[in-house]
Parts: C-alpha cells; structure tokens; sequence
C-alpha cells in the first residue's frame, strides 16, 4: 500500500509539481520559478478548449459505440452460447489483446487508405474509406477497446439468474420488455464499469490518432507534442492534468450511481 | 508555454552579437545559465574539450536523422555503420530521430553520444549546455570539409567549433506523376493550388514548416515585407498561420515519421507535399510514380553538424564515429543515399555517380548561401531588423498547435 501510495500518487504529484514550473524556450532547460502561467495558457488559448472538447467527445462516441456493439455480442455469450461455445468465445474476445496495440492501429490504417479494404469493399455501394481523420480515430479506438467493454457486461450478464428471464417471460413480458425493464436496468453497473475503461482509455490515447487521425489531434497529441517534440515538458504536465480531472469528475459521477461498489 | 523571458532576451542578443563578438566573455560558471548577463557575446556553459582519445569503448549511441546511419537493414546494399564497427570495434548503437525538437529533447536525457543536428537544434543544444566543444584537430578528416560550412554561426562560438560539418541540402516539393497534372513548379501546389488535390496534401509536421509558408509569401506577398523566413514579426507570422490554416483543410496528413509518407505516397494517400530526398528515394525504389524538386521559390533546407553530448558516456568511439562519417568514403555513401551535398567534397571522387556533387552544388558556396537552413527563430530579427520584435521558437509552437487545430 505504501508502495504503491510513493510510486503511483508520487507521480502525480510530481507531474503537477512540474507543471507549475515553466521552460526557456531557447534551451529548452526547466527553469524552477513558480507560477500558473501554464495554467493560463491552458484556459485562454481557445485551441486548447476546442481540443479538451473533441477528447471528450470522441472518448464519449467510443464508449457508446462500443456499448451498442459489445451488448448483444455479451448477451449472446452469456446467455445464448453453450458452456463450450462460451469458453471459445471469451478466448476469441480476448484474442485481439494478445496482438501489439500498433499492429491493430496500423490494420486500420492499411484498411482505411484509399486503396485499402473498405475502400474497395464500399466503392460498389457508391460508398469509400472515410479517410483519416476522427472517423477513423473513432472506429479504430472503439475496435482497439471493444473486449475491455464486453468482458465486464458478460461477467454482469453471467450472474443474472435464468430464472428472472423465466419469471418475466412468465409475467407476460416479451423478450423485448425483458431486455428493457429487467436485463439493462440490472446490468447497467458492467456498462459504467466498461466505460470506465474504454473512457479513460480513449482520454489518453495519442498513437492511435497519429495513425489514423488525419490532421486531428486529441489531448494526448497535445502532451506529447510538448513533451516529446517541443520538449516543454511543464507545459505538457499542465495539459496531462486536464484528462486527470475529466476522469476524477467522471468517476465521481459514476460513484453517485453506486456501480462502483459492484465491481 | 510563456518564456523566461530575460533569459531568453539575453541569449537571443547574444546570439545576434555572435559574428562580432570575439572577445570579452566570462565563461560561464552556471553550468544552468544560457545567457551571458551584459550581452557581451553568446556564452554557453563552461564545458571541457576533449584532449586526446583514448581507448575505444566498444560502442558508441548514436542519435541522428533517418538515412544518416544505415547499417543494411532498410536495404542490404545500403550499409557504412558496418565497416566502421569493423574499423573501430565500436559497436554502433543508432536512433533515428524525426524532428530537431525530439533531438534536443533526446540529447537531453544524455543517453547518447552523438547527435547529427540541423540549424535549429544546434544553438539550443550549445546554449543548453547539452553538447561539449569539438577538437577538431583529433579529426583527420576535418581538413577535407568545405570552408564554407566551419565557423559558421550556427555550428560555433567565439570561433571554437562545436561539431563537425555532415551535409547540406534542401527540402524539396514531392508528387505523385500519375495523379498529379500538370507537373507543379512552385510550392503553390501545397498553399494556393493545393484544392486542386484537396486531401491529398502532405506536410511536414513540426513548428519549423512555418518557415515553408513564410518564405512562399516572401514570393507571393511582397507587402508583408519577409526578408528571412525565419524571423517573423506578429503580423508576418499571422499571415503565415492563415496560410497555413487554409492549407490544412487540403493536408490529409502531416508527417514526421518518414516511412509514413513514404508509405502515404506509395498508397495513394497522399499526392503531393514536401519530402527529403531520401524519401522520394525509398518510394522511388518502391516502385512508387514520384518526383522530388527543387521548386522555383527555393526552398528551406538543413545544414547538418555531427555534435558531442557534454554527457558521453563513450566519448572515445563518439569521436571515432565523428572522423568515420566525415571522411570522403563515408560521405560519398551517405551524400548519394541520402541526396545532400557532401560537407567533405572529397566525397565527390568516391560517388557511384560522378556528376554527383555539381548536382548538388556541394563545393559552390553561393548556391548554400541561397538555401534558407533551418535555424532557431528568436526575438531579435535575424534579418538585421531592430524596430520590430521578431516571434520566437515558443511562439511558433504555439501557432503550430494553433493552426493543426
């Protein structure tokens, strides 16, 4: 416990620590004076906004997407599948985690290039790749985070007793009011749990966009232009702490609805 | 993101003051300090020279750009890092880098030895006291580089040099020949024309492009009153950021990863935009229909220095790698592989094709004076102008941020 109070809120503090700091723009040296500059910049900057809202945003359209695909691929696992066909299909949701995070991205960028998959796939439909840019981020990181969604609705899914579906069925309610009165309301807390995931993941997610993004960056383009390229290393902990406080905002709001305690 | 700004003011004049201040600076005991106070002359932090060399190391880290060090694994036939393992029994340990600020950004975590670095990281690294001064007279091959490029303002202070002259060239206007009708001739095709290939645009992703759009309004715009590319007041960077926030809406990409755009041209994603030679090479040998030139505006470009971290842990083989890559054999490699002029023009003996250096003008010192390299922009105008404030580095990052959106 201590350990993991020095080495993981250590960290943070320091990163804050160091976005009070500022830079010299010449050298690129750290220079320890206090101030909030960054800070200022960080609000009055309206490129900076705009960039925080598309974060939020894309993060949000990820989650829901993976919400609305990962549902019915859960409830067949769980539910539907026989207990062989339920083993087989965990290990092919858990498949894709065992390849490298940049060889899935750059998949998607060969299959989104305009001679790429979808592009020749689509065109007899009148239709092409969407090219780079948030569409694609959107779809690449909702394939990327996708088994982080499924598997905390299966697991809440597995623990619904068959008897209720039974009961309701006996009750008089159609499969479809079953799903919505009974089987969503009880396993809301496994969507808030995934979201957490696909969420918090998307807020910090850079490489992706740099793949697929097109000219778009996200907040985390942002850090590691600054900390990586600009080498303004305070500027890029100033901009680090804004999806810390977007997360610590978000579970707080989860918290209220109590599915945190069902995890 | 603001600066220190008396430090800065401070090393900026004494950057300014560099050509004529030959004496009179107190070295600087501060080994933090960047600026001199009194702004006698650019003097960066006291930091030993090397004597002599000693026994090699048995390997040396090497920080440089794409192309700069092959060893045969990007293509077979392409390889100079081997013979000089062979050589020097230094086992070459080599990072490739995509921008000047990820390379003064790495040097700074002195895990690396050398570093190969353009017109704009050099002062920083200097003033940063990230890299120690050169002894040329532990380099053999130092007396075969051009005159031209030693003592220059961004590869010296106070006439002492700190690296070695690598190469020089420009960066060039890149398309796709199938796709691309009529043939462009000026880098119109990626501002004024480029809807022309809406989406299809490419550009270098780093602050320093700024300096592209400066200098094809310098051209266009001869109102605005750019004299150098690099030294922009408020309203001649704003002119360049609208430029360039117009060209975005074409830009399906930037890049700074050079296999992306090699890749981005090879599969038609991207049409047209500027590119290295070495670049335009890889695609070519791709089988890629590309063509890389000079456009009729000129160009901006680089003026490379192989630099010693003040930190080298292999100093010995850092200097070894130093003389290897600048002496005619190595430079004749890198110089046809990587398409720049040579800094050591007994290069030009050694290339597989003789008319070599006269295409790339590696001994015409007017032509290099011509190319606009890469230097660090700074509040002092660099073009001599004193009415004005000119926008500096952090400035340029912030519009670069600002125009990609």
């Amino acid at each position: 416990m201590l350990w993991l109070g020095v080495a993981y809120l250590g960290a943070l503090a320091a990163l804050l620590v160091t976005s009070l700091w500022t830079q010299n723009d010449f050298t690129g040296n750290i220079e320890r004076s206090w101030n909030l500059d960054n800070f200022r910049d960080l609000f009055t900057i309206g490129v900076y906004r705009t960039i925080t809202l598309r974060t939020i945003g894309i993060a949000a359209l990820v989650t829901v997407v993976d919400a609305v695909l990962a549902f019915p691929i859960a409830l067949f696992m769980a539910k539907v599948a026989s207990p062989r066909w339920q083993r087989l299909l965990v290990i092919a949701v858990l498949m894709p985690l065992w390849a490298s995070y940049l060889v899935k991205a750059y998949a998607w960028r060969g299959m989104l290039s305009s001679d790429g998959l979808l592009q020749s796939v689509l065109s007899p439909f009148g239709l092409g790749t969407p090219g780079y840019g948030l569409p694609a981020t959107t779809m690449t990181l909702a394939y990327l985070w996708l088994p982080y969604m499924i598997l905390p609705i299966y697991a809440g899914l597995e623990r619904l007793p068959d008897s209720l579906f039974e009961a309701s069925a006996d009750l008089g309610a159609g499969s479809w009011t079953t799903l919505r009165r009974v089987v969503l309301p009880m396993v809301f807390p496994a969507f808030v749990a995934g979201s957490i995931f696909t969420f918090s993941l998307t807020m910090g997610d850079y490489i992706a966009v740099k793949i697929v993004g097109g000219t778009s960056q996200l907040l985390g383009n942002v850090v590691y232009d600054n900390q990586g390229a600009a080498n303004n290393l305070p500027f890029a902990a100033a901009v680090a702490t804004v999806p810390i406080v977007v997360m610590l905002a978000y579970l707080a709001a989860v918290r209220r609805t109590g599915a945190l305690e069902q995890l | 993101m603001r600066k220190a700004s008396r430090g800065l003011t401070a090393v900026a004049s004494a950057v300014l003051l560099l050509g004529v201040a030959a004496c009179g600076t107190d070295s600087g005991s501060d080994g933090k300090s960047s600026g001199a106070p009194g702004g006698q002359g650019f003097t960066p932090p006291d930091i030993p020279m090397q004597k002599s060399i000693g026994p090699m190391e048995g390997q040396v880290n090497i920080l440089a750009w794409p192309g700069y060090a092959e060893d045969g694994s990007n293509d077979a036939t392409v390889d100079w890092v081997t013979p000089f393992e062979t050589a020097t029994g230094c086992q070459a340990n080599v990072k490739y880098f995509a921008t000047s600020d990820e390379a003064v950004q790495l040097m700074k975590s002195g895990e690396y030895d050398v570093v190969s670095a353009s017109g704009d990281a050099t002062l920083r690294l200097i003033a940063g006291g990230d890299v120690a001064p050169v002894n040329t007279d532990l380099l053999k091959n130092y007396g075969g580089i051009e005159s031209f490029l030693k003592n220059q303002p961004f590869n010296s202070v106070d006439g002492q040099m700190y690296g070695v002259p690598h190469g020089w060239g420009a960066n060039l206007l890149m398309y796709n020949t199938e796709k691309v009708n009529p043939a462009p001739t000026s880098w119109a095709a990626v501002f004024d024309d480029a809807s022309q290939y809406a989406g299809k645009v490419t550009a270098y992703d780093s602050p320093i492009y700024i300096a592209d759009a400066a200098l094809y309004l310098m051209n266009t715009q001869p109102d605005l009153g750019i004299k150098d590319p690099y030294a922009l007041d408020k309203d001649q960077l704003a002119a360049a950021v609208d430029l360039l926030k117009k060209q975005k809406d074409n830009i399906s990409e930037y890049w700074s990863d050079y296999l992306k755009e090699v890749q981005a041209f090879e599969n038609g994603d991207s049409l047209v935009g500027t590119t290295w030679q070495v670049i335009a090479s890889l695609a070519e040998s791709d089988g890629a229909p590309v063509k890389a030139f000079l456009p009729s505006e000129g160009s901006t470009g680089w003026s490379d220095t192989w630099m010693i971290s003040s930190k080298a842990k292999n100093p010995n083989c850092g200097y070894a790698w130093m003389d290897y890559i600048t002496s005619p054999q190595a430079q004749a490699a890198v110089a046809e592989y990587f398409g720049e002029a040579p800094a050591n023009t007994g290069a030009c003996e050694l290339t597989t094709d003789p008319t070599f250096c006269d295409t790339y003008h590696a001994k015409d010192a007017a032509f290099a004076k011509q190319i606009h390299y890469w230097t660090t922009p700074i509040e002092q105008c660099l073009d001599g102008r004193t009415d004005v404030k000119c926008t500096d580095y952090g400035d340029w990052t912030t519009a670069w941020t600002e125009i990609k959106g």
